[in-house]
């Protein structure tokens, strides 16, 4: 049977019906599989939640230890059977803990990616390439336009700034999980090793990633800074929302910076205000979208939330079989978390 | 050509006006000629002529790129320039690039059927911010928020002299301005233009108090109507070898362009300074006529018929060859009235002069003065004052018609810029149509600092969507807006446009189904 009778959209996330589960769901659901703790993805209310270790804790800093009654560790390449569906999670490299999850029924291996990127990140195990026969991937950075520099060329923009504007504060946006701590890694790597001061909603998940073992050097709270005009020179990471807000105006001599991977179009650049924008991302550029599909050949592409248009138009001039598959909840403005 | 890119680059993402000078004084420091001068006539908006057209451009990337992906990245991008820059395939780098001034010289040079090939060649060896600096520049698309008049501000800060020093000369220096540009390093002297047609920076005036009415002389004063034009120069020789004319804002753009109707009967050798109205015969038409001509580089032979315009004159600095700018306005306007009686022209109107012979009077006059809409309000002169680049204390003043105003509702907030920057300081406010609002203007001043954190405040409970920057708010607080005029407008969905609109008042007091309808306001076009 093909998996387009059994794998279904619907208002709350991907519904797998042999196997009674959902992937991703937005609302409570009986049983939820998670690819990964991003707010799109991962919700509390949860009956039983399976994802790897990393993304339960993730779930569980975020929403409270109680935020599912029945949490279950799914270890990497070790298959689960839910009725008769086999499944499997594999690394997506995407951030800490972040899984792609095969689903194997009726004599179909169906993968759906979540959200995945092919660049080396210190952070989590590469991207698996998993033959299958059709392959769910995002296309957030869908466009021919995205190619992602290297991050080492970004960091090095932030370090120039600093030397030219040697007293401004640089106030920089990242999401807190997964942009957050692959900056202040980026900037240890390019030999920074200044403090770096956080505003309170990095704090809790740079300790958790602390906690797996991940170096992010001398990390300060802003809040237990009292003579804010010491911050001028330093480097201050906050969420994208606090950039523009009232909370940075105790800030001296700010330089906004922001990274994201939409930094690349000025004109999204400009409505963030982003000062000195850095293109940095935890997504598959164009070129890394196209060559995965490549690499997993599958039979079918199916595309969900993104520019889905153009990279369905190319997948099929590269031969494949590709539908959109709406997915709800994933808004593309959800913009910190690209 | 890497440090122009790099300039463009911090200029488009810098919002601060301090700090985009401050970033073109160190590019002017460390460039040398020609490749600085041509910086300053890029972002002026001063060069002459298209390097390559739109059209090769998109012809280019139609050969390199598959069209539907095309067409979708520009859908997403919203701008060629940017599209083309990322999507070109091919990347040689080249180490150093040519330089700024190789490149205009290249394109100013080339062969028409050789530009492609060479723009090709280019975009090849840049990366995509220096392909989009090279796009921008070639087809004079900058748009980085630096105007032409900051540009002079900036060149005149670099140099410590006065930007009336700048607007004097510019007009008169060329790109690439080698021999401004040294005068400013302090290692030449100024430039010579005795003989050129240039902008003299004008004589503006201040709003007047009640203690110069209460001590209103008469006899002291030369009293006009203020004209609802834009305020202009005109300047002219005809007597040298290679004539030259031309029609400066207030500001010195030189706006000769866009009034090909006003310059060609004109002859002599002088300087006017006046008011530009669409004037059909003696009939002054209103501000909105004029704004049918505004901003259009090349207007239609059909339009310029329907709107004619001309000079409401009102001084001179320079009349046959001779300046006058040291004499008093009395001689002035004297020599003015002869001058127009000699050389008649259809196109030159002498303001006229109004007279009252107590503080009574004259606030009669400007009582029936105001009842004309085409009319601002009243100009009062020191008729002995000789004529003073800027705005001299005391000598001329603007007593302005009382404001217009209307309830209206705000709707969308955004936030301010520079000390304002993240706090919601632009406010869109509408009237009512039935049971709906209909946005009619948009305000960003009028209120104290005080307030202004009130209403931010207010904007931040109150919010309830986001378009963007922009914050859609709860139809809940009216405001008193001041306005000058109101115009039918065929780009707002409400059909008017308020000019100088401004918040007068917070009327937190106000529910809002209690502020104005569009009808009210449609009743104040004026006709």
């Amino acid at each position: 049977m093909h998996p387009s009778t059994w794998l279904k959209t619907d208002d709350i996330g991907l519904f797998c019906e042999p196997g009674g589960f959902y992937i991703d769901p937005m609302s409570p659901v009986s049983t939820a599989l998670v690819t990964h703790g991003h707010a799109d993805h991962a919700r509390a209310g949860h009956d039983s939640v399976y994802t790897s270790a990393e993304t339960l804790a993730i779930m569980r800093t975020r929403y409270g230890e109680d935020m599912s009654p029945h949490q279950y560790t799914v270890e990497m390449d070790i298959p689960l059977h839910f009725n008769d569906v086999r499944v499997t999670f594999y690394p997506a490299g995407h951030i800490l803990g972040s899984s792609q999850i095969l689903i194997e029924h009726a004599g179909y291996r169906v993968v759906v990616s979540g959200d995945y990127k092919r660049r080396h990140d210190p952070t989590c195990p590469p991207f698996k390439v998993i033959p299958c026969d059709i392959f769910i991937t995002e296309a957030t950075f869908g466009l021919p336009v995205f190619k992602h520099p290297p991050i080492e060329d970004e960091i090095e923009k932030l370090l120039q700034s600093l030397r030219v504007f040697p007293n401004s504060c640089h106030l920089v946006g990242a999401y807190a999980l997964g942009k957050c701590q692959r900056v202040i890694i980026a900037l240890r790597e390019a030999g920074y090793h200044q403090p770096i001061y956080l505003h309170g909603a990095q704090l809790k998940l740079c300790e958790l990633y602390q906690s797996f073992g991940i170096d992010l050097g001398k990390l300060i709270p802003v809040s237990e800074i009292a003579d804010k005009t010491a911050l001028s020179g330093n480097i201050v990471i906050a969420p994208p929302s606090a950039l523009a807000d009232r909370w940075s105006r105790s800030l001296p001599n700010v330089r906004t910076v922001m990274t994201s991977g939409w930094m690349q179009i000025r004109a999204r650049a400009k409505q963030r205000s982003a000062e000195l924008p850095l293109i940095i991302s935890d997504h598959c550029d164009w070129p890394e979208l196209l060559q995965t599909i490549n690499e997993v050949n599958p039979k079918e592409v199916w595309v969900t939330h993104g520019r889905e248009d153009a990279l369905m138009y190319q997948a099929e001039k590269m031969g494949y079989k590709a539908r959109a598959l709406s997915l709800v909840g994933y808004d593309e403005d959800t913009q910190g978390e690209s | 050509m890497e440090a122009f890119s790099q300039l463009l680059e911090q200029l488009y993402f810098t919002s601060s006006t301090k700090a985009k000078a401050k970033l073109i004084a160190d590019y002017l420091k460390r460039t040398p000629d020609p490749d600085r001068g041509w910086a300053v006539a890029a972002i002026a908006g001063t060069l002459t002529f298209d390097f390559f057209k739109r059209n090769t451009v998109k012809r280019l990337i139609s050969e390199r790129v598959d069209p539907a992906l095309f067409a979708m990245s520009y859908d997403y991008v919203g701008e060629v320039s940017e599209t083309v820059a990322h999507l070109w395939p091919d990347f040689q780098p080249r180490s150093p690039l040519p330089s700024l001034s190789e490149v205009v010289e290249c394109f100013s040079s080339v062969s028409k059927k050789n530009v492609s090939a060479v723009l090709a060649d280019y975009l090849t060896m840049m990366t995509p911010a220096q392909r989009w600096a090279l796009l921008k520049l070639g087809t004079r698309g900058l748009r980085i928020g630096v105007s032409a008049r900051s540009i002079k501000q900036v060149l005149a800060d670099y140099g410590g002299k006065d930007i009336k020093e700048i607007e004097t000369l510019w007009h008169a220096v060329h790109p690439p301005y080698d021999n401004m540009l040294t005068w400013l390093d302090g290692n030449a002297p100024k430039p010579d233009i005795k003989n050129a047609v240039t902008f003299h920076p004008v004589m503006l005036s201040h709003p007047i108090d009640d203690e110069t009415i209460q001590h209103y002389q008469e006899g002291e004063w030369q009293i006009e109507n203020k004209y609802d034009g834009i305020r202009v120069q005109l300047s002219c020789n005809t007597v040298k070898d290679e004539p030259e004319k031309a029609l400066y804002s207030r500001t010195g753009d030189d706006i000769s362009p866009s009034f090909p109707d006003m310059l060609e009967s004109l002859s002599g050798h002088m300087v006017l300074d006046g008011e530009l109205l669409v004037m059909h015969g003696e009939r002054v038409d209103t501000f909105n006529a004029l704004q049918q001509r505004l901003n259009k580089k090349k207007p239609s032979a059909a339009l310029i018929s329907q709107y004619p315009v001309g000079l409401v004159v009102y001084d001179a600095l320079v009349l046959n060859g001779t300046s006058l700018t040291e004499r008093p306005l009395k001689y002035r306007r004297e020599m003015l009235e002869k001058w127009l009686a000699d050389n008649g022209n259809n196109r030159l109107h002498i303001s006229s002069l109004l007279h009252a012979n107590s503080v009574e009077a004259l606030r009669n006059l400007h009582e029936t003065v105001c009842q004309n809409r085409a009319i601002e309000g009243l100009m009062l002169k020191q008729r002995d004052s000789s004529y003073i680049p800027g705005r001299p204390k005391g000598k001329w003043y603007k007593w302005k018609r009382d404001p217009l105003v209307v309830d209206a509702v705000i709707m969308y907030a955004q936030r301010g810029h520079g000390k304002r920057s993240s706090f919601y300081s632009d406010f869109t406010f509408g009237a009512w149509e039935n049971a709906q609002l209909l946005p009619i203007g948009k305000a960003y001043s009028g209120f104290t600092d005080e307030e202004l954190k009130k209403l931010d405040n207010w904007v931040r409970r109150n919010a309830i969507g986001r378009f963007g920057p922009v914050r859609e708010v709860k139809k809940a607080l009216v405001v008193e807006v001041a306005f000058d005029a109101v115009h039918p407008s065929t780009r707002h969905k409400s059909g008017v446009a308020l000019r100088f609109p401004r918040i007068h008042r917070i009327r937190w007091d106000k529910p809002a189904d209690e502020a104005d309808t569009l009808a009210t306001l449609k009743g104040l076009i004026e006709t």
